[in-house]
């Protein structure tokens, strides 16, 4: 009974929530109150779909709801999740309570709006992962877009409103795009469902259809790319993370993005992903780097976080095009890893900010004399984002850069660098905000180290840092089965799959039987 | 004349054949009776709730045509089928909430607001004929009892310095339009020997003079392109939109263009249907044209209504692009993209109006600046228009722009959607800083006192558009069936006329 519907109530009992927080009294804690209940209900409801998950079954996908939407155009509504979609919706909705919670005090006016576009957020999130129809999944896609956009504009610290529109325009005009690629493929198949199409197209690069099937890959890549962001298409999201607040922040780059490229691009498109692959690895590896190098030299801590941000979700593009199993695993994988220790790093420069009222990091320094216990908070999610092993991003890297030494070598030599560099930049930063002698600023305040409600939204994000670190092959049982089934053309795939990949170091029971 | 439809129908009065168009002039007729009767200085509201009922009698009455065979009246010049009750139930739809919204908007300000509703109900009329004449010098006709209405409608707030101005620009541009509406009808008529639409079909597909027939089909649009505002016979727009009353804009934008549209679909696909590489290339440079002017105008635009109208120039442009498709699904997507466009549209001028009150108080985007704290409900519902105007999935903004450029895309003009879908990015940056000004920015101090306030029928007009907004955007599939079936009476020749079109409606899928 639940299980075929338990994606639809996910989907859309936030935008019911939305509406009721609108009509909730604008005084009081109530907003806050009532949207940290729904989304601790929904985190309590998203549990269900691992813990019933079948996770013998080796493809396809599971709590698949499919009905006719629209009758023509066929438009279903098809719904349902595999491993790694699953544990993404379980992300969102783990995120969400404690996004309400870090907003608690840094959102005073218009919060019942804050709170409304947040669960219609998160409903545009779920849709994302969980719909298996084009047109359902480009229909959340767009509607990500608001929320966002207007959380940033109405929220942001100083221009939120440029920053706004600067990210709507990047994520809104490729998806015009990406739009004109999925008719396209309309046009050709007559049906807009990722198992038909993935079906209908096999073989297409060879056929007659081959140019086009080619523009509309890079019409899918290039909206999928700019959402990540990939290197060169970056530009609002300097902006977009500086403005942004602390939960919004939290939810702003990396998962959408590139769990479409998973899905959709080498999914749908898997001989043109490989043709384009080494392109990718290398603006992969190109953004590592180029991340790291321009958080070293950032005064802000939200822009250095940024640029932090970007290097990580680089580092996710390398492991997805380098096309071994061992480098997609980390790959999706560390979209969950990231996810976690970004929203953490996140949260606690938020708590800073609350305090200090900034984050120029010149004014800031000797913090932890003051506040220990953010300090202690503040060093172990550095270490998880520098992959100290035994800490979640680890395991990702390590898989990422494993597998595809095995295809691109020197690409992924280079990008290893960055791993030093993001140790470099987080640990000095540490060093530079926390010890040393505190600043004038910091020292003329004595404000109280992190309260409860504050220890409440960071300690499970710091759980997981060290249990998805420990235990990853929990989350990695899920994932395995699904990202071989992203990409049906086994050819780019298989050839690079060893039975000796890296991943079976990890887990040699798993990685044998490939 | 058009005997193949004609014969088999004789059961049916030819009176309900334009069933809607006559509930429409009586009780037009009837208001201005009344307006005469009651002392001057009462309101008039009554007259206005009059009116409201006799559309709401005028809608009915178009669902009613639903259910007659598909067939001509009035010796061949009138024609009721599923196509004509689609764009009746557009007008009617946009006369009706126009109605609410001014039903006190001028109180107070004018004395005979009577003969305001009056003009309305009477341009109702004419642009509902139009949908339903197949009959070019009837659509002529019909063309001018409607045209008229605006341009008097245009400068309703006679004490303004800016709505005469409005009033007088748009009837010198208009009938000038309307004069080459008649000379292009005129050549036709020496092409083939008829200003009927079927004749003409005949005469295309029988050889008529390919030079004449082009230059007629080029007047005849240049008249057209005027009443919808295509690039390059735009330039009346922005100044007429900028004088004329809020409410009076958010219907002439979307009502007289509807029924415009209409024709320009009975001509193109109809009349000229079997020779569309006279229409083609010109009806794409038209679309082009206009997407780009009117999206990069609108970029530079400060004062928010002048804004809209460079924002209604390129959905003109972007409508037009279903015109490039092949029959069914171009006609369909255009009749659906008017619905979708209609819904928006008047509901983004129904907020100005409601936001900037009778003096145009709120003219410049600065002006909206924090209006979303003072009045959240009013900015909640434009930021709803606004977001469908972008074209934003899951309101009706988005499938009218998707069926048009699937229709497109299926024809082969693949490119041609690249461009709109590029166009409509750009668009999204000024429709988004109004939402901007509305939602990001702190309030500016009121230079004069705010008189805005919400009445029920105002309330009640804009609920229905949201509604509509939302609907045409979740579940378009009702009103797509409805367009569909209107396209196929123009293709579908293989229907029997007897069938009542409700039948093809259950049908057609």
């Amino acid at each position: 009974m639940l299980n075929a519907s338990i994606l639809t109530w996910l989907t859309f009992l936030p935008v019911a929530g939305a509406l009721v927080v609108l009509l909730l009294p604008r005084r009081g804690r109530a907003a806050e109150g009532f949207t940290l209940l729904l989304t601790l209900a929904f985190f309590l409801l998203a549990l269900h779909l691992p813990a019933h998950f079948n996770y013998h079954q080796q493809q396809g996908f599971q709590y698949e709801l499919n009905v006719p939407w629209i009758s023509s155009p066929a438009i279903h509504y098809h719904v349902g999740v595999d491993g790694l979609s699953m544990w993404l919706v379980v992300l969102v909705s783990f995120l969400a309570p404690l996004g309400v919670l870090i907003s608690w005090r840094a959102i005073e006016d218009r919060k019942r709006e804050f709170y409304a576009l947040l669960l219609l957020q998160q409903t545009a999130m779920y849709g994302v992962f969980i719909s298996l129809d084009l047109i359902l999944y480009y229909a959340f896609w767009e509607l990500s877009i608001v929320p966002l956009a207007l959380l940033i504009g109405m929220y942001g610290r100083n221009d939120g409103r440029r920053a706004a529109i600067k990210f709507f325009l990047y994520a809104f005009i490729p998806s015009a795009l990406l739009l004109v690629g999925m008719l396209w493929l309309y046009g050709q198949t007559g049906t807009f469902d990722l198992v038909q199409l993935q079906q209908q197209m096999h073989g297409w690069s060879t056929g007659p259809h081959a140019a086009g099937l080619w523009l509309t890959s890079l019409a899918f890549l290039l909206a999928f790319a700019v959402k990540v962001p990939v290197f060169p298409l970056h530009g609002w999201l300097r902006d977009g993370i500086s403005e942004a607040p602390t939960a919004v922040a939290m939810i702003l780059a990396g998962k959408l993005g590139l769990y479409s490229l998973l899905r959709w691009h080498v999914g749908l498109f898997p001989t043109e992903a490989a043709h384009v692959a080494p392109l990718m690895v290398a603006l992969g590896a190109t953004g590592v780097l180029y991340g790291a190098l321009m958080a070293l030299v950032q005064t802000d801590l939200k822009r250095l976080a940024a640029y932090a941000t970007l290097s990580a979700v680089s580092f996710i593009v390398l492991g997805i095009y380098a096309f071994t199993a061992a480098s997609m695993d980390g790959a999706a994988y560390q979209i969950l890893n990231e996810s976690i220790s970004a929203s953490a790093f996140f949260m606690l420069l938020g708590i800073l900010y609350e305090r200090y009222g900034t984050y120029d990091m010149g004014q800031l320094g000797g913090i932890a004399t003051k506040m220990p216990g953010l300090a202690v908070l503040f060093v172990i999610t550095t270490l998880s984002l520098i992959g100290l092993p035994s800490l979640n991003v680890f395991v990702g890297e390590f898989l990422i850069l494993s597998g595809s030494f095995q295809t691109h070598p020197r690409i992924a030599g280079t990008a290893t660098v960055g791993v030093i560099l993001s140790a470099s930049y987080m640990l000095w930063m540490v060093q530079r905000v926390f010890y040393g002698k505190p600043s004038t600023s910091v020292a003329a305040l004595s404000p109280a180290d992190v309260n409860w409600r504050e220890r409440a939204a960071v300690w499970p994000t710091i759980a997981l840092m060290i249990a998805m670190g420990v235990a990853s092959v929990f989350w990695m049982h899920a994932i395995d089965l699904s990202v071989p089934g992203m990409a049906p053309n086994k050819v780019s795939l298989g050839a690079a799959v060893t039975p000796t990949s890296a991943y079976a170091t990890l887990n040699p029971t798993r990685g044998m039987t490939r | 004349m058009n005997d193949a439809v004609n014969t088999s129908i004789i059961s049916v009065a030819p009176a309900l054949r334009l069933l809607p168009e006559i509930v429409m002039t009586l009780t037009g007729v009837l208001v201005m009776l009344l307006e005469a009767v009651l002392k001057p200085k009462t309101s008039r509201k009554p007259l206005g709730i009059l009116a409201i009922l006799g559309t709401l009698a005028a809608l009915g009455a178009s669902l009613y045509q639903l259910h007659l065979p598909a067939g001509t009246a009035f010796f061949g010049t009138v024609q009721s089928d599923a196509f004509s009750v689609f764009f009746h139930l557009v007008i009617g739809g946009i006369v009706l909430v126009t109605l609410l919204i001014s039903l006190d908007y001028f109180e107070g300000h004018t004395n005979n607001v009577g003969e305001f509703y009056a003009l309305i109900l009477f341009g109702a009329t004419g642009m509902m004929l139009m949908a339903s004449s197949v009959e070019l010098l009837m659509v002529f006709i019909s063309l001018e009892i409607s045209s008229i209405s605006t341009y008097i409608l245009a400068g309703y707030r006679k004490r303004s310095a800016t709505s005469p101005e409005a009033s007088i620009k748009y009837f010198l541009l208009g009938s000038f339009a309307t004069a080459f509406f008649l000379y292009g009808i005129a050549l036709c008529f020496g092409a083939t020997g008829s200003t009927n639409i079927y004749d003409i079909a005949k005469g295309v597909a029988g050889g008529a003079s390919p030079l004449l027939l082009t230059v007629a089909f080029g007047m005849m649009l240049i008249g057209l392109g005027f009443k919808v505002s295509l690039a390059p016979f735009h330039v009346w727009t922005p100044d007429v939109y900028e004088g004329a009353p809020a409410p009076v804009v958010g219907l002439m934008s979307t009502a007289p263009k509807a029924a415009a549209f209409a024709v320009l679909l009975r001509i193109t696909y109809g009349a000229y249907g079997t020779a569309t590489h006279i229409w083609m290339p010109l009806v794409w440079i038209l679309a082009v044209l206009s997407m780009t002017i009117g999206n990069l105008g609108a970029l530079t635009q400060r004062n928010v209504k002048r804004m809209l109208a460079y924002s209604s120039i390129a959905h003109a442009g972007y409508l037009l692009v279903a015109f490039t498709a092949l029959a069914p699904m171009g006609i369909a997507a255009a009749s659906f993209y008017t619905a979708a466009y209609a819904a928006m549209n008047v509901g983004a001028f129904g907020i100005i109006s409601y936001l900037s009150g009778y003096n145009e108080a709120r003219t410049n985007l600065s002006d909206y600046a924090g209006a979303a704290r003072r009045h959240p409900v009013a900015a909640a519902a434009f930021a709803v228009f606004l977001i469908s105007l972008i074209g934003i999935p899951f309101t009706a903004g988005f499938f009218g722009k998707f069926y048009v450029f699937t229709a497109a895309i299926d024809s082969g003009h693949a490119w041609l959607a690249v461009v709109g879908l590029l166009n409509s990015g750009v668009a999204a940056f000024y429709y988004l800083r109004l939402l901007g000004q509305m939602y990001m920015l702190p309030e500016e101090p009121a230079r004069e006192p705010d008189t805005a306030h919400a009445r029920p029928s105002f309330v009640l007009g804009m609920a229905i558009l949201v509604l509509a907004v939302f609907v045409l955007g979740i579940f378009p599939g009702r009103a797509l069936r409805l367009a569909r079936a209107g396209a196929a009476t123009f293709a579908d020749r293989s229907v029997p006329p007897s069938s009542p079109a409700i039948a093809q409606l259950q049908t057609k899928q």
